[in-house]
């Protein structure tokens, strides 16, 4: 099952790999991992994804718990929460084949973001099922390169973590 | 007021009444030394043969003491020979306050000379590293290490400065503030707020429940792990063992923090466990285990372990919580103020039939005659002249069981010993903190010829400090614990197990000074320990025994608690 786990650290060098540690420690792989500062510059927000039982995540959840650079943890729920992500993913277009791209990305919500006479590099960002969506659309046009976030999340309504 | 950073250290070590630290000196914490020369009126620095010997002294100083341990070394190579002591102090959660410089900020990542990045390296073996850059930043971080290495469930931190924040001419903002005040000052709003790092306040409903569950239960069963040592709970977990009136195993960790000799105890549980505690265990209908991570040498199968009961576990750290056994009820809290909270309104229980059942399973150890050396002979004559009072430090492996098994322990921080980590070569460390710790009492620093071998060197430690340490060798020429293993499970393939290679450890005691000793019967030992206690110096004394000798009784790994591979005594 995966779980996302929306943590708050301080914004010091050396916290992302304390944290990575604790997955790694266990032998557990993280789905996608996404960092960034907050409203606050002194705490940065981790938004991790992992794949694994439950009893696994709680014991790494009380295990952040413990590391002083952690101010707070959360696992969050699937239907409680608005989690996206980025991905920008460049595909070879030319004249003939531009607008039918284009009608996927306005059904998709996705943008043009770059051109050039011989390819097309578009984002789109989502929830990760429909960011997969899109992708799987955009396959036949011969997919050059792909980079994806990792979803962030925060949770729904006016609570915060 | 304005001070020099590397005084600001110093002063930040007095404030936590610090007066005693274990190091080794090198170039990039010259300038700490420097500043130590200045201040050795206050502060005694003991100086090792090895920074590893200077960790476990640390350590072991932490351990009997109770307070928090300090340990100075260099970069590079110093900073890394740090590494086993402090992953040994982390398994057993020991507070040690671990202080490394490094190189300058303008070659720092540049491979300069004895470089290393030790925070790094330290990273999954502390409870925090600190990377000190900014000398400003001094007092924040000093206060912060120590009081994330002593609050909650303790444990190791480093402190890494660079070698800029330590040069003479660097002044900083400085004031003198007691411990007992700076633990909640500014900078530690994280400490205090969101990381329970205080002793977290125990919970009197859940509390509650276990009464509840105490007054429904017919054979209650109680552990007493490490937290009861490291808390120094043992008046309360008295009280409360007496009034339950149940049956006590003491883990390996648990040593001193109930009374061996108590007539409610039934000794060692797990893989050398006793039948008594092993049935007990099997058997009992409630599991109290207080301060007691269920480690794999416990719980040997966590499926099966005390599958008749409702097992509750007590625990300062909530991540010891359902890790490795799956609990029926837990309280968060120090062992001391649970204990404390339970004893308040427990009455006083009668468990005289169950005790009848499991009590007398507990074999009285005894040292039978034998033609030649034994182990029990050797623990029985110690166990007879030391001092009532006296510290003993273990390494790891045979030894270690028989001396636990054997010596009964009286109160915190008497036994130490490498539970977790099993760290050969801890002993002889350990045994030079406890004694400068405790100058008045005996120190026991009992070995096997394989441990003693990987810190002997700090005999010469022992040596000009004129540390009375008494080392006790178990010398069977062999690692012994391996051995047994490849006795009874590898087909007598003693692949490597065996030491027939010396040195003769009477005459490198000699080559440090210290007089040495070789006992080959009971009688020898005797008189020769009785020498030893007649004089305040140190001893070393080499002891004779048979290479096959085993401790007895044997779980293998990954079975079922009471499916003995070896019984207690004879032939299995």
């Amino acid at each position: 099952m995966k779980q996302t786990i929306s943590i708050l650290v301080e914004n010091r060098a050396g916290v992302l790999n304390r944290v990575a540690s604790l997955f790694s420690r266990r032998a557990f792989n993280i789905d996608s991992l996404a960092v960034g500062v907050t409203d606050d510059p002194s705490l940065s927000r981790m938004t991790i994804i992992v794949d694994n039982g439950n009893s696994v995540v709680e014991q790494v959840e009380k295990q952040l718990n413990k590391l002083i650079e952690v101010i707070k943890v959360r696992t969050l729920d699937e239907g409680n929460m608005i989690g996206r992500e980025l991905m920008i993913i460049k595909v070879s277009a030319n004249k003939n084949n531009r607008e039918h791209i284009m009608t996927i990305c306005n059904i998709c919500g996705a943008k043009a973001a770059d051109i050039s006479p011989t390819s097309m590099t578009l984002e789109i960002s989502d929830t990760p099922d429909r960011v997969d969506v899109f992708e799987e659309m955009m396959r036949p046009f011969n997919i050059l390169e792909v980079a994806r976030t990792g979803v962030i999340a925060l949770q729904k309504g006016g609570g915060k973590i | 007021m304005k001070i020099r950073a590397t005084a600001a250290i110093m002063e930040c070590l007095l404030e936590q009444e610090v007066d005693t630290v274990f190091g080794y000196p090198g170039g990039t914490i010259l300038n700490v030394y420097d500043e130590l020369y200045r201040y050795k009126d206050k502060i005694h620095h003991v100086l090792t043969a090895h920074e590893q010997g200077a960790a476990h002294a640390a350590d072991g100083y932490a351990r009997s003491t109770g307070k928090v341990g300090v340990c100075f070394a260099t970069s590079g190579p110093g900073a890394t020979n740090l590494t086993t002591g402090i992953a040994t102090a982390y398994l057993d959660s020991s507070p040690v306050v671990f202080i490394t410089c490094n190189v300058t900020e303008a070659t720092l990542g540049k491979d300069a000379f004895q470089e290393v990045d030790i925070t790094g390296i330290a990273m999954p073996i502390t409870k925090a590293t600190f990377l000190v850059r900014d000398a400003a930043t001094i007092p924040a971080v000093m206060r912060q290490a120590f009081a994330v290495a002593a609050n909650g469930r303790p444990g190791p931190v480093l402190i890494d400065f660079l070698k800029d924040v330590t040069f003479p001419s660097v002044e900083i903002e400085y004031e003198f503030v007691p411990w007992r005040e700076n633990r909640g000052c500014a900078g530690m709003r994280e400490l205090n707020r969101d990381h329970e790092l205080k002793k977290p306040t125990p919970n009197q409903q859940d509390v509650d429940i276990l009464l509840d569950m105490i007054s429904q239960a017919e054979r209650p069963f109680v552990i007493c792990g490490g937290g009861v040592v490291l808390g120094r709970a043992d008046r309360e977990f008295k009280e409360f063992a007496e009034k339950l009136d149940a049956p006590v195993a003491i883990s390996l960790m648990g040593g001193g923090g109930f009374s061996g000799s108590h007539p409610l105890t039934t000794g060692m549980i797990g893989m050398h466990g006793s039948k008594a505690s092993n049935t007990a265990c099997d058997e009992c209908d409630l599991l109290i285990a207080v301060g007691c991570r269920f480690s794999d040498r416990v719980a040997l199968s966590p499926a099966t372990f005390a599958r008749q009961a409702k097992i509750v576990q007590i625990d300062i750290d909530r991540a010891e919580i359902d890790k490795n056994v799956l609990t029926d009820h837990h309280i968060i809290g120090s062992a001391r103020r649970v204990l404390a909270m339970l004893n308040e309104k427990l009455p006083q229980y009668d468990h005289s039939e169950w005790k009848a059942h499991i009590l007398p399973l507990r074999a009285p150890s005894v040292a039978e005659a034998s033609d030649h050396l034994t182990p029990q002979q050797v623990l029985e004559t110690i166990r007879v002249q030391m001092p009532p009072d006296a510290i003993v430090a273990t390494d790891v492996g045979q030894h270690q069981m028989w001396a636990i098994k054997y010596l009964h322990f009286q109160y915190p921080g008497q036994m130490l010993t490498s539970g977790g980590f099993g760290t050969m070569g801890f002993g002889l460390g350990a045994a030079i903190g406890a004694q400068t710790a405790h100058p008045d009492k005996r120190v026991f620093h009992i070995t096997g010829d394989g441990c003693f071998r990987m810190n002997c060197h700090e005999l010469a430690t022992v040596g000009y400090y004129k540390l009375p340490i008494i080392t006790v060798v178990f010398n069977n020429g062999t690692l012994g614990m391996v051995r047994q293993w490849q006795s009874l499970i590898y087909g007598k393939r003693y692949s490597e197990t065996t030491l027939d290679r010396g040195p003769d450890f009477v005459k490198l005691a000699e080559a440090y000074g210290i007089r040495g000793f070789r006992v080959k019967t009971a009688a020898d030992m005797e008189k020769a320990l009785a020498e030893v206690l007649s004089a305040e110096e140190p001893a070393v004394i080499d002891c004779r025994l048979d290479i096959d000798e085993m401790v007895r009784p044997m779980v293998a790994s990954g079975s079922e608690i009471t499916d003995f591979l070896l019984s207690e005594g004879g032939e299995s």
